[in-house]
């Protein structure tokens, strides 16, 4: 009885995902799904190698600052970075008087209340604030931004596939729409106010290109700040942002590994010494 | 219970002799996992993922627990929370990936396990009822995970909720009224946040319950083992512990290397991008994709596209649960008495494309739905349905089995070269 059932049910399944299936290859062949814009023109970012990569990966410090002050002179007017704190900053290798510096002399304020009238008003950034937005709500930016929300960078590089490389890319992907494209996709002519860049997900970005020239940020290291090495530091420094435990996961991770190769060892032996006298 | 050659507990401390009379607790520890329970001496590698199965809810329930000090289930700062969890709390970083990559390897594990069920016929007679307390542990396990996945609050978390409970909307009648009823209001929001979290608790502790009874039942008739035939007499077993402590030892090793290297050097691996973005009701994801133990079922939901007396949604969602229940029929379905697959050409054969095409159906849920993999899906569906519910019963009715050994000591010695009596008397 129960296999007569399953019989029956089965063939229906079976017979429905054939009628299914038939439908599926008479719409392809009927009426075969266009080809996309975004599907032939859309690019995978290339490999950037940082130092953070690897089993034995660490944070390049001194490009781990240069990202900061690039962040902190061009993404930062547009940027929130709301689940990083002044104080994490240390951990780029800045001294403790380094970071209340960095945090007294922000530009924008930590929003507040007058202790005397309650009215709302702003402060200077403590070490312990984490970095201010620089819009006061999401209506304020979408105003100032062509109705586009900056979204917030804390996690970035981890929000997006292969999110450390993709940052660098876009950075450096923006350029003139093809004319290829254009010719065999008409109407897909990128939007006045949008731009195109084939590293962005539909094409067209609403963020206009933020790294224009060689210079722009004036290392305060010495290195030659050209277009590249300013998207490669930001990439980092968003890579740490985004994971700012790293060092200490692949430190924990060898540690772990090694004693746990000893574990299996030890157990392998265990187990010979047990079994020695037992076929099986 | 067990059999009649199983050792006796006999404490010779006279504080083990005291517990023993009160509270015969270490008696209990002793014949469930202990020398007190024979076990056929030639079970494979895969007789380890029941044990790991174990140690992978108990590293769960751990890190949970502590990570449930500090995450605030509600819609406005849960995922502030496991941001915090990531960043301000002592290692909060490990049991937090700890705890998502042990969900993933918990799912593998067990996904093996049952594979080796199929395999070996551990799922007939006489050991039904544990193979139905399994499948009973899935459906939990999978309940739990897929809640456990909401509590971030990311967007795949939100919109995994939404597309998840949207598959009761297809119940004639009242399937928008149970929508409803399951969120606690139109769309996911706090409230599904969370009873999501207070069922994400419970849900651990009734799956050990239920684990507790699986064991159980096991321990009446005993493991089944590689060639599927019942052990004869004491030559064909050996005691648990310290045989298989020790083999399990190595297993639980190997286990947590793998599982250390995705905690440490890649535990975003097997996660989706978009649940690092803050769920958000107006933006839905380009793609919504289960996490990958899931994608062989919602292949099988997506598969059905055909209206044909039931509406194709509809037909999707019984197909996806209909999948795991007709597990619960499996001993019924499979009429062969011979147990092993090794010992059944016809089914094995069969069996090995099954397992290959899960792998499609994981391949084609978790691929854009362009008409190559659509087809696929459907032809990958069908063969599953086909599998269990035609094609099972049938070559359990038609195949001849080769000879099956004696008994499980003939097959270990005939393994190890040469059969004779005398072999097996000093065996």
């Amino acid at each position: 009885m129960v296999r007569l059932i399953s019989l029956l049910v089965g063939a229906a399944f079976v017979g429905v995902l054939a009628i299914a299936l038939f439908g599926t290859v008479a719409t392809a062949i009927s009426d075969p799904a266009p080809e996309t814009a975004e599907a032939k023109y859309h690019q995978h970012p290339e490999n950037i190698g940082l130092a953070s990569n690897g089993f034995f990966g660490r944070f390049d410090r001194r490009q781990l600052q240069r990202g900061f002050q690039v962040y902190k002179e061009v993404c930062s007017a547009c940027h929130s970075l709301k689940y990083v704190a002044f104080r994490d900053l240390a951990d780029l290798g800045y001294s403790e008087g380094e970071v209340k510096a960095i945090a007294t002399q922000w530009a924008i304020e930590q929003p507040s209340v007058n202790p005397e009238t309650g009215e709302a008003t702003t402060r200077k950034n403590i070490p312990s604030d984490r970095f201010p937005s620089p819009f006061a709500n999401e209506v304020a930016a979408r105003a100032a931004n062509n109705n586009a929300l900056p979204p917030d960078l804390s996690l970035m590089a981890k929000a997006r596939h292969d999110g450390t490389n993709y940052i660098h890319a876009l950075l450096m992907g923006y350029r003139a729409q093809p004319a290829a494209l254009l010719k065999e996709f008409p109407g897909t002519k990128t939007p006045t106010g949008l731009h195109y860049n084939p590293w962005f997900a539909n094409l067209n970005i609403a963020m206009p290109p933020p790294l224009t020239s060689d210079g722009q940020v004036p290392y305060a290291d010495g290195t030659r700040a050209t277009k590249d090495q300013m998207a490669r530091d930001v990439a980092a420094f968003l890579t740490w942002t985004a994971e700012p435990k790293l060092e200490r996961r692949h430190a924990a991770g060898l540690a772990s590994v090694v004693f746990l190769l000893i574990f299996c060892f030890l157990a392998w032996g265990a187990y010979q010494n047990v079994w020695r006298d037992v076929k099986h | 219970m067990s059999f009649p050659w199983a050792k006796h507990y006999e404490p010779k401390q006279p504080l083990m002799r005291w517990l023993d009379e009160k509270l015969p607790l270490p008696r209990l520890v002793y014949n469930a996992v202990g020398a007190g329970y024979p076990v056929p001496r030639n079970l494979n590698y895969f007789w380890n993922f029941g044990v790991l199965a174990g140690a992978a809810l108990a590293i769960q329930i751990v890190t949970g627990i502590v990570l449930a000090m500090h995450f605030a289930a509600n819609a406005g700062v849960a995922f502030g929370s496991v941001e915090s969890i990531m960043r301000d709390v002592n290692a909060g970083w490990f049991l937090r990936y700890a705890h998502a990559n042990g969900a993933s390897m918990f799912l593998l594990v067990v996904y093996i396990h049952i594979g080796r069920g199929l395999y070996y016929g551990s799922y007939k007679a006489p050991r039904e009822m544990v193979w139905l307390l399994g499948v009973v542990i899935f459906l939990l396990m999978m309940a739990t995970a897929f809640m456990g996945y909401v509590l971030p609050w990311g967007q795949m978390s939100f919109w995994g909720a939404q597309v998840i409970t949207g598959f009761f909307s297809a119940i004639p009648l009242v399937g928008e009224s149970i929508r409803v009823w399951l969120l606690g209001g139109f769309a996911p929001d706090n409230a599904t946040l969370n009873r999501f979290f207070s069922l994400h608790y419970l849900l651990p502790f009734v799956i050990a319950g239920v684990i507790v009874l699986h064991i159980w039942a096991l321990h009446i008739p005993g493991s089944n083992n590689p060639t599927g035939v019942d052990v004869k007499g004491e030559q064909d077993t050996v005691p648990f512990h310290p045989y298989y402590t020790a083999k399990d030892a190595v297993g639980l090793g190997v286990f947590l290397l793998v599982f250390a290297l995705l905690i440490f050097f890649s535990p975003n691996l097997l996660g989706h991008p978009d649940n690092y973005i803050e769920a958000n009701p107006l933006s839905t994801p380009a793609h919504i994709v289960p996490e990958w133990y899931f994608l062989p079922f919602y292949a099988i939901l997506k598969s059905f596209t055909a209206d044909f007396i039931l509406p194709a949604k509809l037909w999707g969602v019984l197909a996806m649960f209909g999948s795991i229940l007709l597990l619960f029929f499996l001993p019924w379905l499979d009429s062969s008495p011979v147990r092993s697959a090794n010992y059944r050409p016809t089914y094995r054969i069969f069996l090995i494309v099954l397992l290959l095409d899960v792998l499609v159906l994981g391949y084609v849920g978790g691929a854009e739905p362009i008409a190559r993999n659509v087809v696929l899906g459907q032809i990958a569906a069908a063969y599953y349905f086909a599998h269990f519910l035609i094609i099972l019963p049938l070559v359990a009715a038609s195949e001849r089995p080769r000879p099956l050994p004696g008994s499980i000591t003939e097959a270990v010695l005939a393994k190890h070269g040469g059969t004779s009596p005398a072999k097996t008397a000093i065996a």
